[in-house]
C-alpha cells in the first residue's frame, strides 16, 4: 500500500477519508471528533501508554488505543460506545488515584488536560482511600519547577528531551508506582529548548518557574507577537494580565517555529521589568543626569543633533540595533536623511564589510532546512544563535543529512556532524582548501593544501542531493568575513548549494529591506573609526552591542552629541550619550520584523510601555517633527510600516556575494580571539531577564584556550590573566577548554568584563594578571 | 513414558558437558543440516508438524512464529532466547539450562539457520547464576568446536551466540521488555504491532522463543515432528515439562506427555504431604486462575482441558496447595508480586496493580469492607485487556480466580476479620 493511497474509514458512523497508514487519532482530529488523550503529541513518537485513547474498532475484541492505530479501509471506529467509554473511564480513575485533587492549588489548574477531561470521564467521588503517592520536589533549575507528585508519567516530557532537543535529560526510573521523571542525579535540564517541556506536559508536574503562582489562567489575556531574538522570528502568545506580561508561550506556525520556542523567547519577557528600565525622559547636563518631561528632553535632542550636524549632514550617523523594528528602522532612516546624512547601520557586530553581499536571506525557506541532505556551516554556533533553526538542521541530520562546520572552537553538538575546528585563519585556508578540492582556483584557493577532510566535505557537498552553505553569527563578526563569504559563495556555486545567511537577530534582513543595513552611507565600523560629531543610537548598550566596544566607546565620548533611544540605562550608556529618551520594550510597541526566509511579520502592542516610556517610532517621529524633516506626518506604524513597504524593492531571492579585495587581515600566527556572542547575552532584553542569567549557558567572561596553549604561557586554569588587545586590555579567568584549537582564544562577547577589549575577533596576547 | 525430550540425558553424568551430549547424538542434527543444506522450509515444516506451542506460557505454534520471517529479507535477523524465567511457580527453564545446555544451543543454531539469522541472544534471568555459568562454559565448549562462529562445520553458515544476564525484573520477560533490555534501555514492553517478527531486536526482525521449545527442536528434527506430536494429544503435541510445588512430597521438574492425567502428576511428585487434603491447585504458573482440587483430580495436563476448566497451561508451574492454606492471604502474596513487578508505564497497570494489592492486604489483614470484593470485581475488568503487555491480564486472571472460587472465604475474612482455615 503506498502512503498516498486514500481509505475510507466510519467513525461514530460518520464517514472519513484518510491515508492508508494514518494514525487513526490523527484523522479523528482533523475531523473534530475529540478523542481523550494524555501521552499522545503530535511532534512525538507514539507510546501509547496513558490508555486513555481507547476506543472499540468492529472485530477487535479489547478496546485500542487510538494514538497507536493505524487506518485501515472499512475500519469502524466507535468512540463513545460503552465498551469505549467504560475504558476510558477506566483509565481515568487509575490516573486519579494518586494524582493530588488539589487543583485549587496547582500553578495548571484551569489550563490542565488532566483537569479537563476528568471532567468528562471521572467520577464524582473517588473509590480509592488509601494513601497517594508523593514525591518530593527536584530542582531541574532556574526555568522549570518541578512537582512529581503530579506527574501521570505519560512520558512527553522525556521523548521531548530524546526527540526533539536531542539532549537526554530526563527519563523514567523506578517501576510501577515508583516510576518517576527525573534527571537520576541532581543536574540542572540544559537545552536551549527546555522550557517546551513545560507546554507539553499536560498537567501541573512541568511549570514555569518565574510565572508559577503568578497568575491564574483565567486571568489572563493572550495576545500575539513576534520574538525580538534570533531571526527565525518564532511566533508567540503573550499572556496578560492588567498590563504585565506574566509568560510568554508559543504561537503554533508550523512553517516557521511549529509548535517550539526556544527558552531565550520564552523567559526573555523578564528583562522587562528589570530595575533600571528608563521610565521618564533623561538629559546630562553638566555631567549630571536629571529626570525630565518629554518636551524639554526632545527639544534637547533636537537642538544637540542640529548643533552637532552643523552644516554637513554627514558628521552624524545612527547605530541601531538590529532587533528594532522595521518601522523604527525606516524612520531613523528617514530622520538621518532628512538632516543630510546617509550614515545608518545596525550591523553592529560584522567585523569586515568589504565586497558586497545580497540581503543575508536564508535563501530557502525555513521548512526547507528539514529536507535537505548536506549543509557546511560556516562560522555558525547554531544551537546557540538560532536554537529553532539548530532543531530543523538537527531534524535534517536524524534523517540522514550530512552536516559540516567549520568552526573556530569545537561546538558541542545533539546529533552526529562533521566538525573542522580551526584558529580564525584556519578557516580561511579550510575553505580554501574545501574550494580547491572542487576543482576551483584562484587567489586564496591556489595556495590551500588539501587533506582527506576537505575532499570528504567536497564530496558530499557535490553528491548530496539539497545542500545549502550557510554563513552564521561568528563568519560575520571575523576580521575576515569578506574572505569567508567569498569562499562560502563560491563552493555554493560549484556544489549546487544554496548559499545563505543565518541572520543574528530579529531585524537584520529588515534593516537591509530599509537600507539601514547596507545602505550607501557609512558601515558601523566606519563610523566609528572615523568619529562623526554626532550619534544617535536606537536600542544599543555601548559595552555590549558592538563588535568593538571599546572603539565604540571612545568615538561616542568624543562625539559632541550622542541622543539614545533605550528602554534601558547602563553605565556605559550613561558615560556616553547626552540624552536618553525612554522607549517601549518587547510587547510594548506594534512593529514588524523581517526573519531570516523574507517573512514580514507584524505584530500589535501588547501592553502599555513602562512609565513615560513611548513606542520609538513616535519618539522618531517627534525629533522628525522638530527637525522639520519633509513628510513626516504619521499617525499609526501601519502608515509607516506602508511607506516601508512601499520604498523597499528588495525581494527574497538567491544570495550573492561580490569579493572586495582578498587580501588576509587574520593573522596566521600568535594567539587570535574568537569572540562568540553567548545564547543569554545577544540583546539588552534577553541581558536582563535574571532565570535566564542563572542558567548554564549565562557565561561569564573569560577567557578559553587548550591545555598547550595554557602550558606555554604558563598559566593553570582559574587563573586571572590579563589579555590584551592591541591598546586595551582587560582581566578575566583562564578557562582550559580541549574545545579550542591552537592559535586561537575564545573571548566572548557582550559579557560584564568584556567591554574594555578591542574587536571580537583579533590578535591577542595573554599575561598573567 | 518421561523424560524423552529436553530432560532425555538426565541419566548421565555430568549431563551438561559437550563430549557427553555429543556422545548421545548431540550436534548430528545440525551437522547433518549443515552438510545437507536442507532447505530452511523444511525444518519449519517439520516444526510445524510437530504441533510444539510456545512453552513460555502464551502457547503459540512455534513454527508458525518462524514462519513469520521474510527469511530473504536483507540485513541482520536476530534469534533470540527468553530464559528469563520469572513466573512465580516455574523453575524448569533453569534445569534445561544447567543440564542439557548444548541442546539449547544446538536448537537456537538451527533456528538461527532456519530464519537466516546469524547472531542470536540468550536472555537469563538475573538470579540464574549457577545456570548462567554453565550455559557460558557450553558457549566456549561449542565456539571450540566449531558449532558456533563463523562458516560452521565448513558450510559457510555464520552462527555466533550470546547469553546475557538480566538483572531482575520479572518484565524482562515479556518478549517486548526483554529486547528493549538486551538493547540496554530500561525493560518496559513495547506496543504491539509491530511484533519481533517484523520489528525486533535492534528494529530487525527477530524471533524469541522459550528456553524450552528452542531445546525442543534437535530432537523434533531427529525423531520427526509427528512422533512429537503423537507423544502429546490432539492441539497439545508433544510433552512438557512441569514444574511441581507446594504441599506435595516431592516437588521438582518432571518431564511428561501432553495428555497426562494431573493425577499421575501428583503421583510422580510423591502425592499430597502426610495428613494433608488438597484444596486448590494453580495449574499454570501464578498468573493462571486457580482450580479447585477435586476438579483438578479430572483433569488432564494439556492445553485445552486446561483452559476448558477456566485457566490456563502457561508455563506449566503447578502450584498445590493444601486445605490449611488461606486463600486470601495467597491472593495477597500474588498481588504484591505483580505490583512489585508492574513495569510502570501503562496507566491500569501502574496504578491498577497498587490498588489491587492495597484491597486484597486489607481484607487479609482484617481491615476489609463489604464493598471491597466488588471492587476487585470491577478493577480487574478495568485492568485486563486494557493493558500495553499481558501483566495486566496477569495481576487480574488470579484475583479473577480467587473469588470466583473461594468467594466465600474473602467474605468471611471481610465480615469476621480473621480467617476461615485459622491461618
Amino acid at each position: 500500500m503506498s502512503d498516498d493511497q486514500m481509505v475510507t474509514i466510519e467513525v461514530d458512523g460518520r464517514k472519513l477519508e484518510a491515508k492508508a497508514g494514518e494514525l487513526l487519532i490523527e484523522v479523528t482530529d482533523a475531523a473534530g471528533i475529540n478523542i481523550p488523550r494524555f501521552c499522545y503529541h503530535k511532534k512525538l513518537s507514539v507510546s501509547a501508554n496513558c490508555r486513555m485513547c481507547l476506543v472499540e474498532v468492529s472485530k477487535v475484541p479489547k478496546p485500542i488505543p487510538a494514538c497507536a492505530t493505524t487506518v485501515n479501509n472499512g475500519m469502524q471506529v466507535f468512540t463513545r460506545s460503552p465498551l469505549a467509554l467504560a475504558a476510558q473511564k477506566g483509565t481515568m480513575e487509575f490516573l486519579l488515584i494518586n494524582h493530588p485533587l488539589d487543583c485549587p492549588i496547582c500553578d495548571q489548574g484551569g489550563e490542565c488536560e488532566l483537569q479537563d477531561v476528568a471532567v468528562g470521564y471521572g467520577s464524582d467521588v473517588s473509590r480509592f482511600v488509601e494513601g497517594k503517592r508523593v514525591i518530593p520536589e527536584r530542582n531541574i533549575g532556574p526555568l522549570i519547577a518541578t512537582d512529581f507528585t503530579r506527574c501521570i508519567h505519560c512520558t512527553r516530557c522525556v521523548r521531548f528531551g530524546a526527540e526533539i532537543a536531542g539532549i537526554r535529560e530526563l527519563g523514567a526510573t523506578g517501576r510501577g508506582e515508583h516510576m518517576e521523571i527525573g534527571t537520576y542525579v541532581e543536574k540542572s535540564i540544559d537545552s536551549e529548548l527546555s522550557g517546551n517541556i513545560i507546554d507539553v506536559c499536560p498537567v501541573g508536574s512541568l511549570t514555569s518557574k518565574p510565572a508559577r503562582y503568578q497568575a491564574r489562567a483565567w486571568e489572563l489575556v493572550q495576545r500575539e507577537a513576534v520574538a525580538p531574538h534570533d531571526s527565525v522570528g518564532s511566533n508567540l502568545h503573550i499572556h496578560l494580565r492588567r498590563n504585565q506580561v506574566m509568560r510568554v508561550h508559543p504561537k503554533d506556525n508550523e512553517s516557521v517555529n511549529e509548535c517550539w520556542i526556544s527558552d531565550r523567547d520564552r523567559f526573555s519577557y523578564l528583562g522587562l521589568y528589570s530595575e533600571d528600565r528608563v521610565t521618564r525622559p533623561l538629559i546630562k547636563t553638566e555631567g549630571q543626569w536629571k529626570e525630565c518631561d518629554w518636551q524639554e528632553a526632545l527639544d534637547f535632542a533636537a537642538q544637540g543633533m542640529k548643533k552637532a550636524r552643523g552644516g554637513d549632514g554627514d558628521q552624524i550617523g545612527a547605530l541601531v540595533s538590529p532587533t528594532a523594528t522595521l518601522e523604527e528602522m525606516y524612520l531613523t532612516r528617514k530622520l538621518m536623511g532628512g538632516l543630510g546624512s546617509r550614515n545608518v547601520d545596525s550591523r553592529l557586530r560584522q567585523g569586515d564589510f568589504r565586497g558586497e553581499e545580497s540581503a543575508p536571506w536564508l535563501g530557502q525557506s525555513i521548512a526547507d532546512l528539514d529536507n535537505l541532505n548536506g549543509v557546511l556551516l560556516i562560522g555558525s554556533n547554531v544551537r546557540k544563535e538560532q536554537p529553532i533553526f539548530a532543531h530543523r538542521l538537527r531534524k535534517a541530520a536524524m534523517e540522514g543529512a550530512w552536516v559540516g562546520f567549520v568552526t573556530p572552537f569545537e561546538l558541542d553538538m545533539n546529533y552526529r556532524a562533521e566538525q573542522l575546528v580551526s584558529s580564525p585563519a584556519g578557516m580561511i585556508s579550510d575553505l580554501a582548501a574545501v574550494a580547491k578540492a572542487l576543482g576551483l582556483s584562484g587567489s586564496l584557493v591556489d595556495d590551500a593544501e588539501v587533506s582527506d577532510v576537505h575532499q570528504r566535505v567536497a564530496e558530499k557537498l557535490k553528491t548530496a542531493e539539497k545542500t545549502t552553505v550557510l554563513l552564521g553569527n561568528l563568519a560575520v563578526a571575523h576580521m575576515d568575513y569578506s574572505l569567508l563569504r567569498h569562499l562560502g559563495a563560491l563552493i555554493a556555486d560549484a556544489t549546487d548549494s544554496v548559499l545563505g545567511f543565518l541572520p543574528e537577530a530579529a531585524n537584520s534582513v529588515g534593516a537591509r529591506l530599509v537600507g539601514v543595513a547596507g545602505g550607501d552611507g557609512l558601515d558601523s565600523l566606519a563610523m566609528l573609526n572615523s568619529p562623526r560629531k554626532g550619534y544617535l543610537l536606537l536600542g544599543v548598550e555601548p559595552d555590549w552591542d558592538f563588535w568593538n566596544p571599546s572603539l565604540a566607546r571612545q568615538s561616542l565620548s568624543e562625539a559632541e552629541f550622542v541622543v539614545a533611544l533605550s528602554a534601558y540605562r547602563s553605565a556605559s550608556l550613561e558615560e556616553n550619550a547626552d540624552v536618553i529618551l525612554p522607549v517601549a520594550g518587547f510587547t510594548e510597541s506594534s512593529g514588524t520584523y523581517v526573519n531570516a526566509e523574507g517573512i514580514w511579520q507584524s505584530f500589535n502592542g501588547s501592553v502599555k510601555p513602562m512609565g513615560e516610556a513611548r513606542p520609538a517610532w513616535k519618539v522618531l517621529r517627534v525629533l522628525g517633527n522638530l527637525l522639520d524633516v519633509a513628510d513626516f506626518e504619521y499617525n499609526s506604524s501601519s502608515q509607516v510600516l506602508e511607506e516601508a513597504r512601499d520604498s523597499s524593492t528588495i525581494q527574497p531571492g538567491g544570495n550573492s556575494s561580490t569579493p572586495g579585495e582578498l587580501n588576509v587581515r587574520t593573522p596566521a600566527a600568535g594567539l587570535v580571539r574568537a569572540g562568540d556572542v553567548p545564547l543569554y547575552a545577544s540583546d539588552a532584553l534577553v541581558r536582563r531577564s535574571n532565570p535566564l542569567q542563572k542558567t548554564n549557558d549565562a557565561i561569564s567572561a573569560a577567557v578559553h584556550v587548550n591545555p598547550q596553549v595554557a602550558k606555554d604561557g604558563g598559566f593553570s586554569a582559574g587563573d586571572q590573566v590579563m589579555v590584551k588587545q592591541g591598546n586595551t586590555g582587560a582581566t578575566m579567568a583562564l578557562v582550559i577548554d580541549e574545545a579550542i584549537p591552537d592559535g586561537c582564544a575564545r573571548i566572548p562577547a557582550a559579557l560584564s568584563g568584556t567591554g574594555e577589549l578591542g574587536g571580537q575577533f583579533g590578535e591577542v596576547t595573554l599575561e598573567k594578571a | 513414558m518421561a523424560n524423552e525430550v529436553c530432560l532425555r540425558n538426565l541419566d548421565q553424568d555430568r549431563p551438561w558437558l559437550l563430549k557427553r551430549y555429543q556422545a548421545a547424538g548431540g550436534y548430528e542434527v545440525l551437522s547433518r543440516i549443515l552438510k545437507e543444506n536442507t532447505p530452511p522450509d523444511e525444518i519449519i515444516e517439520e516444526v510445524k508438524a510437530s504441533g510444539l506451542r510456545g512453552r513460555g506460557g502464551a502457547g503459540f505454534p512455534t513454527g508458525l512464529k518462524w514462519s513469520f520471517i521474510a527469511r530473504n529479507a536483507p540485513g541482520q535477523k536476530y534469534v533470540v532466547c527468553n530464559s528469563d524465567e520469572g513466573e512465580p511457580g516455574t523453575f524448569k527453564d533453569r534445569d534445561i539450562l544447567r543440564y542439557n545446555p548444548h541442546q539449547l544451543i544446538e536448537g537456537m543454531i538451527i533456528a538461527g539457520y532456519a530464519i537466516g539469522a546469524t547472531v542470536g541472544y540468550n536472555y537469563i534471568r538475573g538470579e540464574f547464576w549457577e545456570p548462567y555459568r554453565r550455559f557460558e562454559d557450553a558457549l566456549e565448549e561449542a565456539r571450540a568446536a566449531g558449532f558456533l562462529g563463523k562458516n560452521l562445520l565448513g558450510s559457510g553458515f555464520d552462527f555466533q551466540l550470546h547469553s546475557h544476564l538480566g538483572a531482575g525484573a520479572y518484565i524482562c520477560g515479556e518478549e517486548t521488555a526483554l529486547l528493549e533490555s538486551i538493547e540496554g534501555k530500561k525493560g518496559q514492553p513495547r506496543y504491539k504491532p509491530p511484533f519481533p517478527a517484523h520489528f525486533g531486536l535492534y528494529g530487525r526482525p527477530t524471533i524469541i522463543n522459550n528456553t524450552e521449545s528452542l531445546a525442543s527442536i534437535p530432537v523434533i528434527l531427529e525423531k520427526g515432528g509427528s512422533w512429537f506430536k503423537k507423544l502429546g494429544v490432539e492441539n497439545s503435541g508433544g510433552s512438557k515439562l512441569f514444574s511441581i510445588s507446594g504441599h506435595i512430597n516431592n516437588p521438582g521438574v518432571f518431564e511428561i506427555p501432553l495428555g497426562t492425567p494431573f493425577s499421575e502428576l501428583l503421583e510422580m511428585a510423591g502425592g499430597m504431604k502426610e495428613g494433608s487434603k488438597m484444596k486448590a491447585v494453580i495449574p499454570g504458573g501464578s498468573s493462571a486462575p486457580v482450580i479447585p482440587g477435586d476438579q483438578m483430580m479430572d483433569l488432564t495436563m494439556d492445553y485445552d482441558a486446561i483452559a476448558k476448566a477456566g485457566s490456563m497451561l502457561g508455563s506449566g508451574a503447578v502450584i498445590v496447595m493444601d486445605d490449611s492454606t488461606c486463600m486470601v492471604k495467597v491472593l495477597e502474596r500474588m498481588s504484591y508480586f505483580y505490583h512489585e513487578e508492574s513495569c510502570g508505564q501503562c496507566t491500569p497497570c501502574r496504578e491498577g496493580t497498587g490498588w489491587l494489592y492495597r484491597v486484597v492486604s486489607r481484607i487479609e489483614n482484617g481491615k476489609g469492607r463489604p464493598e471491597d470484593l466488588a471492587l476487585l470485581d470491577d478493577m480487574t475488568v478495568k485492568i485486563a485487556g486494557r493493558t500495553i503487555c499481558a501483566l495486566g491480564d496477569a495481576a487480574a486472571m488470579p484475583v479473577q480466580g480467587m473469588l470466583k472460587h473461594y468467594r466465600d472465604e474473602f467474605e468471611y475474612h471481610i465480615e469476621h476479620k480473621r480467617c476461615m482455615t485459622g491461618g
